[in-house]
Order: structure tokens, then C-alpha cells, then sequence
């Protein structure tokens, strides 16, 4: 119903590469999420799977049919927006309703279309409103209503829950994950945020400066990262980079998790720094001379005084060995 | 307590000022009405004064409405300045519309061109222009006018338009195209809604020059069929005596029509329709 392969895809603007090469295949029913930093590219090359951005070389193909030259609306394909992007002079019904008019589906069967896909987001009291009538949760679902009112082949997220507030945000997160269950659908979420793409993706895609750092489950990217970029990105708190060579080792940095830095060891020495009680954990920040700035994390509320030295110490197996160019060393 | 009293104060005086630019921005236009509605003696006895029963004359409309044909000049006047506006407005948003949506060669050697007659009087070219009217025959027709002046119009209306539709969201546009809206469904039902207020600028200041425009009409179309207001209340000042009564007349009515585009478009401006729309 909705596989995606992406072959080679460049994208230039004027002199600029912005997307150098990018190969990928998104299975039918798969939820990937592009991740990175901004201006890693990862919204442009989403914009090139809609056909709202030109693709300089390379072919993107929609279930095996290459659609490059394809406008946005012949892709079957459904997008959400950052800014949500709701007509403002129709209603909600009408909002959701658009693309199956300009399509020329009868009448009946789009409100049909429309009653079900607000029943999924529990709009139906708000058929009739205008989106300015609205609240910034309640748009982002008409967004999302609108786009499964289409049932297209992809839905694509360009960062659908940046202009929510932190409460709405971890519930849209679930409801966009209960309805990529109950649609089955394939779907391409683009976020700046790991939480988010650890949270929702059965497949992550890890792009920096226009190119794929790493494609994994979230697990394999957390517990098998190619490289320092992607092991720094993906997890929060950051891992710790130790140099390797102060511990005597033969690779150049070594990488380990703040929660596999366990207090007591002595492989590692610090001062305490800042201490972050959250209840439910506490993070210990560490000053080391020979590592720089540390970060401990450690289950339940502990008492650290700043100033304190604490020695540290790690599970060797626990550990990521990288070489100079920051790749890792298996 | 002194917050508020502080505030009072402020606003008092924000008003007084304001209050005091309208008055010195309405004097002339109030003198003008009120010594139309006076006889020829009272008008230069005492200018200032409003008219009383003695002074009270409406020998000016008579001599207006009787003398040429003012209904027929007050028609020219709206179609030109109507119809030049409907053009101004269309073209200049479609070009506008083009140049902040689409990346092409030249794009921004294009947004400069069309900038440019913004400081370039298009008076300058009178000959040229009347020329050009001469040879395609169309030197005492309104559509001389309405072509001169959406000329004249144009580089002003691509220019705000266009800093106005560079503002409005990409996501708007693009969730269009993936509805499948045509590129000027997309023009037409969502960014010019939402650029409604700077459309409403721009026909204001286009609107009032072309009401208020003496030389073109005089050039290109001073036949007694297409002439417009102001060129008609010209035949009450001579140049030895000048019929002040039918001047004023004249001009107070001409202000009428061009209030009522005014309010309109006003109407306009103040509407918030985008508010809320996105984000």
C-alpha cells in the first residue's frame, strides 16, 4: 500500500548540495522518522518525497513507481505541517473534505470520509468551526484528520508537534502512534528531537549535513551507534566521551552511557559540578581533568554535594570504542 | 493607582495630538464645504464662517448641475479610477504573487525592474505616451486612461504585494498543492484573503491619485464625453474670473465618491480574517 525507495536522491540549491546521495527504503506499514539538527536536511528531503521540492538526481519511488516528475497532489500522499496550515476561510469539515472534492468524490462518501476520521480524533463536535475557533491541539488534529481523511499511501510529518506545549505534545505523540497502529499506514515523521523519534519509530533515520549517519531500529541505533555523531544524538543525556588514550586504551575515544557511569569505580575521577534532582532520577555532572564534563545518571534521589570528588566506573562491555575520525570501532 | 492615572494622562495626550492633526488635515476640506453652501459675497466676506440663513446659497450646485455634464464626468471619473484600480490590484498581486512564490532566473532582476517606476514619474513619458494613443486611436477613450494609470499604479502595488505574500506561510501553500489546488486556486482563495489589509493599502493609494489626476485627462481625453470630474470643474475658473461657487460646488461633490471607496476599503484594512489561521 505504501512503500518508499529512495535512490541516490541529491538536492541543489544554486552551488549548494543540501541532500548528498541519500539511499533508503521504507517498508509498506513502517513508521521512519527522520532525525537530526537543524539543517541537517532532513525536512527537504520529506519535501521531496511530496514533490514540493525538486529532486536534482537521483529517483524517488512511491510503491515501485518512480514519481519525480509527479505533482504533490497525483503522489497519494498526505502531509501534516509544523504550522498545521489549515485553510483559515473553511471549516473543519470542509478543511478535512478538500482534496477528495478536487479529486471528484461525491458527496456523501466525503462526509462519510470526514465523520470517521473525526470520530478516530474526537473532532466531531467541532465539525462546523473555523480554525481560528480553535486551540492550537485541537488545529493539529484537524491537520492530522485531514490528512487520514485522504487515505494516502505516505503520510509525511514535518515536525507536527514543535508548536505544541510540552503536556499536548507527549498526547499527540500517543495518538499519532495509536492511529499509525489502527491505519496501518506507512508513515515519515520529521523531528529535531530523539524522544520523539525513539518514541514513535520502528525505523530512525539519522541525517547530518545532507547525509544518512545511520538507519536502525531505536534500539539498535542506541545500542549500536555507527559513529560519535549518532551515538551523541540519540539519548538523553548525552553519552559521555572519554579519551581513550588517558585510560590507556588503543582507541581514541571511548563512549559510555550516563547510566552506565556507576559511582565507586576508579577508573575515572571527577568534581561535582551541578546535581539535577527530577524524583525520579538524579543527573550528576561532573568536571574530570582528563575528560571534560561528565554526566552520571543514577536511579532514585542521591545526595552529591558540588565540589565533591567522586570516582566513577563502567562495565567495559558497556563501553564504545571510536577512532580519531569519530567511527566506531567494532 | 498612579499607574492608571499615569496611563490616562498618556492616552489624553495621545489623543490631543491626534485630534489636533485631524483638525489641521480636515480644515481644508471643511472650508471647502462650507463656503460651497454660501453665496459669492459671503465667501469672500468672511471665508471662515459657516453659512447662515442669510448667507445660505446653493447657487454653486445649481450652476454645477446645470452647466456640462457633471453626472456624465462623475460616471468617467469612477470607471477610470475603478477600473484602473481592478487592473492595479489583479496584475500587481499576480506578479507580486509570482515573484515571492517562484525561484526563476532573474527572479529578483524582475522584482527590481517593476520597482523601478516607483521612482520614476510615469509624467516623464507623456509624449511617448500620447503618441502611442495617437497611433492605436485611442486618444479620447476612458481605456487611454484606465491603461495609463494601471501602468502608473503597478510598480507600487508589485512592490508592497509582494514583501506582504513573501509573509504568508509556505505550509499554507504547499498543504494546497498536495490538496491539489490549482496554482491560482491557491492565489485566488488562499493568499489574497490573507493579503487583504496590504490590498486594501494599495488601493488606497492608488485610488486617490487617479481620482485627483488632472494631466492625463487634459492630454489624452479632454473630449466632452470622457471628461472626468476634475477636468470638468476646470470650465468655472477662467482666467480672468473664476465662479467660486461652482468651483467649490464641484469639488465637494468629487470628494463624496472617493469617501465611499475610502470606507470600503477601510473596512478592509481593519479586518483581521488571517487571525489564528496558522499557528
Amino acid at each position: 500500500m505504501g512503500a518508499l525507495t529512495l535512490t541516490q536522491v541529491t538536492k541543489s540549491f544554486g552551488a549548494t548540495e543540501v541532500i548528498k546521495g541519500v539511499d533508503l527504503n521504507v517498508e509498506n506499514g513502517e513508521f521512519c522518522v527522520f532525525v537530526g539538527p537543524s539543517g541537517c536536511g532532513k525536512s527537504t528531503l520529506l519535501r521531496m518525497i511530496a514533490g514540493l521540492e525538486d529532486v536534482t538526481s537521483g529517483d524517488v519511488a512511491i510503491d515501485g513507481v518512480r514519481v519525480n516528475d509527479l505533482a504533490p497532489a497525483k503522489r497519494e500522499i498526505a502531509m501534516v505541517f509544523q504550522s498545521y496550515a489549515l485553510y483559515p476561510h473553511l471549516t473543519v469539515r470542509d478543511n478535512m473534505g478538500l482534496a477528495l472534492k478536487q479529486a471528484g468524490t461525491p458527496r456523501a462518501q466525503i462526509a462519510q470520509a470526514a465523520d470517521k476520521a473525526a470520530e478516530m480524533l474526537a473532532l466531531a463536535p467541532l465539525m462546523e468551526r473555523r480554525p481560528a475557533e480553535l486551540s492550537g491541539g485541537q488545529r493539529q488534529r484537524v491537520a492530522i484528520g485531514r490528512a487520514i481523511v485522504r487515505r494516502p499511501k505516505l503520510f509525511l510529518f514535518d515536525e507536527p508537534l514543535s508548536n505544541l506545549d510540552a503536556a499536548l505534545r507527549v498526547q499527540t505523540r500517543i495518538e499519532i502512534a495509536r492511529l499509525h497502529r489502527e491505519l496501518g499506514a506507512t508513515m515519515i515523521y520529521v523531528t529535531h528531537d530523539q524522544v520523539e523519534a525513539m518514541t514513535l519509530a520502528d525505523k530512525i533515520v539519522v541525517l547530518r549535513g545532507g547525509v544518512v549517519e545511520q538507519v536502525g531500529r531505536p534500539m539498535d541505533l542506541y545500542n549500536d551507534p555507527d559513529n560519535t555523531f549518532v551515538a551523541g544524538f540519540i539519548g538523553s543525556p548525552q553519552m559521555n566521551f572519554l579519551d581513550a588514550g588517558k585510560l590507556g586504551l588503543r582507541s581514541a575515544r571511548l563512549g559510555v552511557r550516563p547510566e552506565h557511569l556507576v559511582p565507586g569505580g576508579g577508573q575515572v575521577s571527577g568534581r561535582v559540578s551541578h546535581v539535577e534532582k527530577l524524583g525520579g532520577e538524579t543527573l550528576v555532572y561532573l568536571a574530570s581533568d582528563d575528560h571534560g564534563l561528565l554526566t552520571v545518571r543514577l536511579f532514585g534521589e542521591q545526595d552529591y554535594a558540588v565540589d565533591e570528588v567522586v570516582g566513577l566506573g563502567f562495565e567495559p562491555n558497556r563501553a564504545f570504542h571510536f577512532d580519531a575520525e569519530g567511527r566506531r570501532l567494532r | 493607582m498612579s499607574q492608571a492615572r499615569h496611563s490616562t494622562a498618556r492616552s489624553l495626550a495621545a489623543h490631543a495630538v491626534l485630534i489636533l492633526y485631524t483638525v489641521i488635515a480636515l480644515f481644508p476640506v471643511f472650508v471647502v464645504v462650507i463656503n460651497s453652501f454660501k453665496n459669492r459675497r459671503a465667501i469672500f466676506a468672511d471665508p471662515l464662517a459657516v453659512p447662515t440663513p442669510e448667507s445660505f446659497d446653493l447657487v454653486g450646485y445649481r450652476t454645477v448641475l446645470a452647466q456640462g455634464d457633471f453626472v456624465l464626468y462623475f460616471q468617467n471619473s469612477l470607471i477610470v479610477t475603478v477600473a484602473s484600480l481592478f487592473f492595479v490590484l489583479l496584475f500587481g498581486a499576480m506578479a507580486a504573487f509570482a515573484l515571492s512564490e517562484y525561484r526563476f532566473r532573474g527572479n529578483m532582476l524582475m522584482g527590481l525592474y517593476l520597482a523601478l517606476g516607483i521612482m520614476i514619474p510615469i509624467r516623464l513619458g507623456t509624449v511617448a505616451i500620447l503618441q502611442m494613443m495617437v497611433a492605436s486611436g485611442l486618444v479620447n477613450t476612458l481605456t487611454a486612461l484606465v491603461l495609463v494609470y494601471t501602468a502608473q499604479g503597478l510598480p507600487l502595488a508589485v512592490f508592497i504585494l509582494s514583501e506582504f505574500m513573501r509573509g504568508v506561510s509556505d505550509d499554507l501553500k504547499n498543504a494546497g498543492r498536495i490538496d491539489g489546488l490549482s496554482e491560482y486556486t491557491i492565489f485566488f482563495r488562499l493568499v489574497l484573503p490573507l493579503v487583504r489589509p496590504a490590498m486594501a493599502t494599495v488601493a488606497v493609494f492608488t485610488m486617490i491619485p487617479i481620482w485627483n489626476d488632472l494631466w492625463f485627462p487634459l492630454i489624452l481625453a479632454p473630449s466632452e464625453a470622457t471628461k472626468t470630474v476634475t477636468l470638468g470643474s476646470q470650465v468655472f475658473i477662467g482666467q480672468f474670473v473664476t465662479n467660486w461657487n461652482a468651483v467649490l460646488a464641484a469639488l465637494s461633490l468629487a470628494i463624496l465618491p472617493v469617501l465611499v471607496l475610502y470606507l470600503i476599503f477601510s473596512r478592509q484594512l481593519i479586518r483581521g480574517i488571517t487571525a489564528g489561521a496558522v499557528k
